[in-house]
């Protein structure tokens, strides 16, 4: 697992030299190594979890992620949990069934091969009916069930029933092979929000409190091996605001202390990111309110443009608002570095999110090495 | 561009009116709901009424926003600093939803000690009553309802829970409600209760086939708790759906105004116009959109366009003395700031064309997070336009 010593440190520590150079007992010859496929943070993980508070764009990244993951040849199933129909917004298509369809296809750089994103969004009650007929072979009567609530019972009412049909259907996808090959080289599971992940990824202590045995257990305890298995990481997606990164960290925290054992955190991913190219040190001043306004005016004049002083002024007050803002992100930043993860920055895409801005994101989380 | 300007939404005529005595705040997550709610809560405080806000967010937002340590399911005073032109006599509490005590006060108030105490251990009972994500909307329009029974206040603002979708507060009640007083749920009881002969004929060879699938599916003994929960609530049946109809028709009810907040986002006004659509189909009172973090811009008479070239025909002139990399930050950030603005009129336009005749509040972004009474005071302010 590549990403097994990596995984402690945060980025800028460096990529640890996985090579031994003068082990006797290294079968493997040096230069073989660095011949491999480029190397990401997360080798060896198959199922890409992404959480989030609301409103962070939690359903943009876990598409520019699946679309970052497929290039290079690669085929991806991004599945959506939540009924909200947010990926077909991402990718501007008609709403999606409970069927994996081709969604996307990540194009080909000059270096690496296209790859095919499909999608699709579970429901439970769709889960739990093709788990009946899978193994039971009831699936006609799903009918007569859904009329009498018995479906609304088991996929609603149910605790934790809801939540491992859903995380199973991840887990099938993460394991299912055609003819000895694995259908899928990764999933990603655009999750429910960070306030719910604990208890939605926590699959066997949801379910243990009712179903003590029986079919359903067996199921969860597989889905809870996935789970937990060195194959399955949580991405965090965040702001720089306060609230969103309070989330990530409580939310990093459960994952870390879960009473069934502790689900691999992955990476932060930094979304909304706008950049202010000026040193950290006159940010700060500016924040302070000390803008020089003159030497704004005298820049505007030499720009050609009217009415400098008065532009001036304004530009300063939008300036000193922006400065504010990035002092406070900066200290945002610095407690996302805490549970030392790597950290992935977004930039904002300020005409608003298209196709165009997802592709963006898709290289950026590649460029840092996040797929 | 023939834009269509909506109708301004006067938020702080809303508040003034004393005929209202339910605000309910919802919408999509992330879009600063429990934010809009405190800040209502307040600014309707400093203007002379007595209010108790409601919040249901496990991430205990309004606690910090408020400046509190912890909220319990009591209503807790929050101090406000009189800044001037208040109103007096006005005063606030705030309380945060325990939704399991708020069910076991449920089961106790209805159940005799006994009876409630063996509900109270039942294994499915716990879960539903603090794993199922239904219980959190049906507890929060219970505790709504109570709230609002009790009296003491002259306004009650909600902040709906963080739900998948901003409706799921409207259908989640009926349902577990429906569930509860259900036919499902009589049929599984049938085994538990001596003489359930009356259910037989509507029965027969359909019980046979439910309980086998939930016993096949959820095991046996899950099947077995949730008999026992049933018969052991039997003296409850029929109190659960008829307690989500009275918040139900509390929430039609002429004192009730809803707000839809939503942030100027594409994904955010999708909710919000789903929910505008919602709400008439249900005859219950749209009061108007809050649109919060709205960008704004003191320089918007410089296009992004010229901006840009502006900072571009800087950069290229980069020998100059000074360098103007102030002023080509400065551009650059004008720019991008109007494209943004220019992004969110967009989205916001759209909301508007399709529904021309909600009122819309616009609240500016805050340079800074809101997290005192200060910021909810300052959003409160941008309530007075309109």
């Amino acid at each position: 697992m590549a990403g097994e010593a990596r995984r402690t440190g945060a980025r800028d520590d460096g990529r640890p030299d996985t090579r031994r150079p003068g082990a006797p007992w290294s079968e493997t010859p040096d230069s073989l190594q660095g011949v491999s496929t480029r190397d990401t943070d997360w080798e060896g993980v198959r199922l890409h979890v992404v959480t989030g508070k609301g409103g962070t764009g939690k359903t943009t990244v876990a598409s520019a992620l699946a679309l970052a993951l497929a290039s290079g040849g690669k085929r991806v199933l991004l599945i959506e949990v939540e009924g909200r129909q947010g990926i077909a917004q991402v990718f501007d298509c008609p709403p999606l069934p409970y069927e994996e369809r081709k969604i996307a296809v990540a194009p080909p750089s000059a270096t690496q091969e296209g790859g095919d994103v499909f999608a699709l969004v579970a429901d439970p009650e769709s889960a739990l009916l093709e788990y009946l007929e899978m193994f039971y072979n009831l699936r006609h009567a799903g009918k007569a069930l859904t009329r009498l609530g018995v479906m609304d019972f088991a996929t609603t009412i149910a605790p934790g029933l809801r939540d491992v049909l859903l995380t199973g259907k991840a887990a099938e996808a993460v394991r299912r092979k055609k003819a000895g090959k694995l259908v899928y080289d990764a999933v990603v599971m655009d999750a429910p929000p960070t306030g719910r992940i604990g208890r939605f990824l926590n699959v066997t202590s949801e379910v243990s409190g009712l179903a003590r045995v029986g079919p359903i257990r067996a199921h969860a305890d597989t889905v809870q091996k996935v789970m937990h298995s060195a194959e399955t990481a949580v991405h965090f997606v965040t702001t720089l605001e306060e609230m969103p990164v309070q989330e990530v960290l409580d939310g990093i925290a459960e994952l870390r202390g879960l009473e069934g054992g502790a689900i691999q955190v992955g990476g932060i991913m930094i979304n909304m990111v706008r950049p202010l190219e000026l040193p950290a040190g006159q940010v700060r001043e500016l924040a302070a309110g000390s803008v020089d306004e003159h030497e704004l005016a005298l820049g505007l004049k030499a720009a050609g443009l009217d009415d400098t002083v008065r532009l001036a002024a304004d530009l300063a007050a939008e300036l000193t608002e922006h400065a504010v803002a990035a002092v406070s992100q900066e200290q945002q930043r610095s407690k996302l570095a805490e549970p030392g993860q790597p950290c992935y920055d977004l930039p904002l895409i300020p005409d608003g999110m298209d196709l165009g801005g997802l592709y963006r994101l898709a290289w950026a989380l590649r460029d840092q090495g996040a797929a | 561009m023939g834009e269509i300007t909506p109708p301004p939404l006067g938020v702080d005529r809303l508040i003034d009116d004393r005929r209202i005595r339910v605000i309910v705040c919802c919408g999509s997550g992330g879009v600063g709901k429990t934010t809009t709610a405190a800040a209502i809560g307040l600014r309707a405080a400093e203007r002379g009424r007595h209010v108790v806000v409601l919040t249901v967010d496990p991430a205990r937002r309004l606690a910090q926003s408020m400046g509190l340590t912890s909220l319990d399911n009591t209503p807790r005073p929050v101090p406000f600093p009189d800044r001037g032109d208040s109103t007096p006599g006005g005063s606030l509490h705030a309380m945060m939803l325990d939704m399991k005590r708020t069910f076991d006060e449920i089961v106790e108030a209805h159940a005799d000690p006994d009876r409630a105490a063996q509900i109270l251990a039942n294994p499915f009972y716990q879960s539903l009553s603090s794993g199922f994500s239904g219980t959190q909307e049906y507890m929060a329009m219970e505790k709504l309802g109570q709230l609002r029974r009790a009296d003491e206040w002259d306004l009650i603002v909600v902040d709906t829970p963080p739900s998948r979708s901003a409706l799921d507060f409207l259908d989640a009640p009926q349902r577990l409600g429906r569930f509860l007083d259900g036919r499902l749920i009589r049929l599984l009881v049938v085994p538990a209760k001596v003489g359930g002969r009356a259910y037989v004929k509507v029965l027969n060879a359909g019980f046979g086939m439910v309980t086998g699938v939930l016993t096949k599916v959820l095991g046996g003994q899950v099947l077995k708790d949730v008999q026992t929960f049933v018969s052991a609530l039997d003296t409850m049946f029929g109190g659960f759906r008829e307690r989500a109809d009275y918040t139900y028709r509390l929430l039609r009810a002429p004192g009730t105004a809803f707000l839809v907040i939503a942030a100027p986002e594409p994904d955010a006004l999708r909710e919000a116009s789903y929910f505008v659509e919602r709400l008439a189909q249900e005859g219950m009172p749209l009061a108007g959109l809050v649109l919060n973090r709205v960008h704004r811009s003191p320089a918007a008479r410089l296009s992004a366009a010229r901006s840009m070239a502006a900072a571009e025909t800087l950069a290229a002139d980069g020998q100059t003395d000074p360098p103007h990399a102030l002023t080509i930050a400065a551009l650059r950030l004008h720019a991008e700031r109007m494209q943004l603005v220019a992004a969110e009129r967009r989205v916001a336009g759209h909301f508007t064309t399709a529904h021309p005749h909600v009122p819309v509040a616009e609240v500016p972004a805050q340079p800074d997070d809101v997290h005192d009474l200060a910021g909810l005071g300052a959003v409160g302010d941008s309530f007075s336009a309109g």
